[in-house]
């Protein structure tokens, strides 16, 4: 009886957060792509998240750090040029900061950050301008073009997490730990929210992804604003609750459900919003 | 009068009122551009700072000069998984080159000509140049003797492991006889033009610390100068 009654518990609380299971899962996935070697058939993917072989056939290539290389004075090549069409086109069709929510390794360091930070009720909040992170964008790309080089992949703790984990090695560990204390302590989702530019890349790339969080039922929403609570954005569900759009369209949303794994009243749902003309100069036409 | 005096203070902004918004816009948009640029200088600076990569610190073979490879190489560690013998390695900030490029230590684990060149192959972007098809036509470096008072050989002993090891031996380095108090020495002696840098002579010398090292081209060799008499070849 008890065993039953809390493995029907266990299963309730799973459901309850479909969205970060799966969001997990993917990321999971992608770092063990990355090192396990499989018997008799080796590893799935070779590379790193810079760029990378799927599947021993399909190159996939950061599209941002091709840019800067570019930037840098690198020469066009062929198999770079066909991975960063592909990653590039896949997020600017979805949605861009997919990235952010389901393939950054990052992303789950300052989770985590966040999450001991709600536990520990940590109040102290160090505010900074959301432009922060397109000023760093534009740095980055000016950088390389006057510097010659790679001038985040000096400092991009994305891949150097990567790189830690697939060698383990730990000669990056004080600025991930610094990192890690600063979205711990300093400031509510201070790197992926206000400093990170493959975040501002990436929202630049995917300013009209169509996989959206849209309130198919408006009518079920009660307006408590539990979505806005839990959301690492939460400016992009403000006209939601507001009652004056239907559609999420900012391009700051990380599609990471956490607003649709806590709507109690399943006004919210992730689509694939194909209709043409949603929103007009970024604002979001509500239809009737 | 007084209508004169009242409209030329409410024409003036009254002070604590708001500022035009245009005012704000343009403010913040200054405020950005001088965190850019601000920012940029001290970047910059600090990427230039950076010294440049060790001597011992060894492109894969194929690799672009090094300014051009620092723009191409998009740090995947493709060509890292792909070498058979694993010797490469993708610099940490510990190691003196550029983060997350590519490189062996010849003293350490040197490059083993493969003759498909799989590194080559692997590289997405052409930082090693695919254009590399034949392994002795590489440059990674070249070796260089560089101690003359500890080499064996210079001592009289014929030590001779550098030119026992290398993979193109006879052309790439060989003994060449040279009268000297002690009597007649064979000094291993490398033929610049053939010798590939791979670093095989550097890891097996077997003093504790390596006489023949693999350098840079340009550190490694001079050039002619400009009078005609020292353009000689002997």
């Amino acid at each position: 009886m008890v065993a039953a009654n809390r493995f029907l518990r266990t299963v309730s609380a799973l459901k309850k957060r479909r969205w970060l299971l799966m969001r997990r899962s993917v990321q999971i996935l992608i770092v063990l792509a990355f090192i396990v070697d499989l018997p008799e058939i080796g590893r799935i993917a070779a590379g790193n998240l810079s760029s990378s072989v799927w599947f021993w056939n399909v190159p996939l290539t950061d599209p941002f750090v091709m840019l800067q290389s570019l930037l840098a004075g690198a020469t066009f090549a062929k198999t770079a040029l066909i991975g960063a069409a592909i990653v590039a086109g896949f997020y600017a069709f979805f949605g861009g900061r997919i990235y952010c929510g389901w393939v950054c390794p990052i992303n789950m360091l300052t989770d985590a950050a966040y999450w001991l930070r709600q536990k520990l009720k940590i109040k102290g909040n160090l505010t900074m301008s959301r432009e922060l992170r397109t000023v760093l964008l534009v740095m980055a790309l000016v950088l390389s073009a006057i510097t010659g080089t790679l001038a985040w992949e000096n400092i991009n703790p994305i891949t150097l997490l990567q790189r830690e984990i697939m060698w383990t090695s730990a000669a990056g560990l004080t600025f991930l730990a610094a990192l890690f204390l600063f979205d711990f302590l300093v400031t509510r989702r201070g790197w992926c929210g206000h400093l990170c530019p493959v975040g501002a890349f990436y929202r630049w790339l995917g300013h009209y992804g169509r996989l959206r969080v849209m309130a198919v039922k408006a009518d079920a929403c009660a307006g408590c604003s539990d979505c806005i609570k839990v959301c690492p954005e939460p400016h992009v569900l403000a006209p939601l609750v507001a009652k004056k759009a239907v559609t999420v369209t900012d391009s700051d949303c990380t599609r990471c459900g956490a607003c649709l794994d806590k709507c109690g009243s399943g006004a919210l749902s992730m689509k694939l919003d194909l209709r043409r003309g949603a929103t007009f100069r970024g604002i979001p036409i509500v239809k009737k | 009068m007084h209508k004169h005096t009242n409209a030329k203070e409410s024409a003036a902004v009254k002070p604590g009122s708001e500022e035009p918004a245009r005012r704000k816009a343009f403010k913040r948009v200054f405020r950005h551009m001088g965190v850019a640029v601000l920012g940029s200088v001290v970047a910059q600076a600090a990427i230039f700072s950076r010294p440049a990569r060790a001597a011992k610190i060894l492109r894969p073979p194929g690799a672009l000069p090094e300014k051009a490879f620092d723009s191409t190489c998009i740090r995947c560690g493709l060509c890292v998984k792909d070498c058979p013998y694993d010797i490469l390695k993708l610099a940490s900030w510990a190691d003196p080159a550029p983060l997350g490029t590519p490189f062996f230590v010849a003293r350490q684990n040197p490059c083993r000509m493969c003759k498909d060149i799989p590194c080559v192959k692997a590289c997405p972007t052409g930082a090693l140049d695919p254009l590399l098809t034949d392994i002795r036509k590489a440059d990674m470096g070249v070796a260089v003797l560089v101690d003359h008072e500890n080499c064996l050989n210079y001592k009289g002993l014929t030590c001779s492991v550098c030119v026992r090891v290398c993979p193109i031996r006879g052309e790439a380095i060989s003994l060449k006889p040279i009268q000297s108090e002690r009597g007649l020495l064979q000094i291993p002696t490398v033929n610049p033009d053939k010798c590939t840098g791979c670093g095989t002579c550097e890891k097996h010398c077997v003093l504790s610390e390596a006489t023949i090292r693999v350098l840079p081209r340009e550190l490694g060799l001079g050039l002619s100068g400009t009078n005609a008499v020292g353009r000689m070849v002997w």
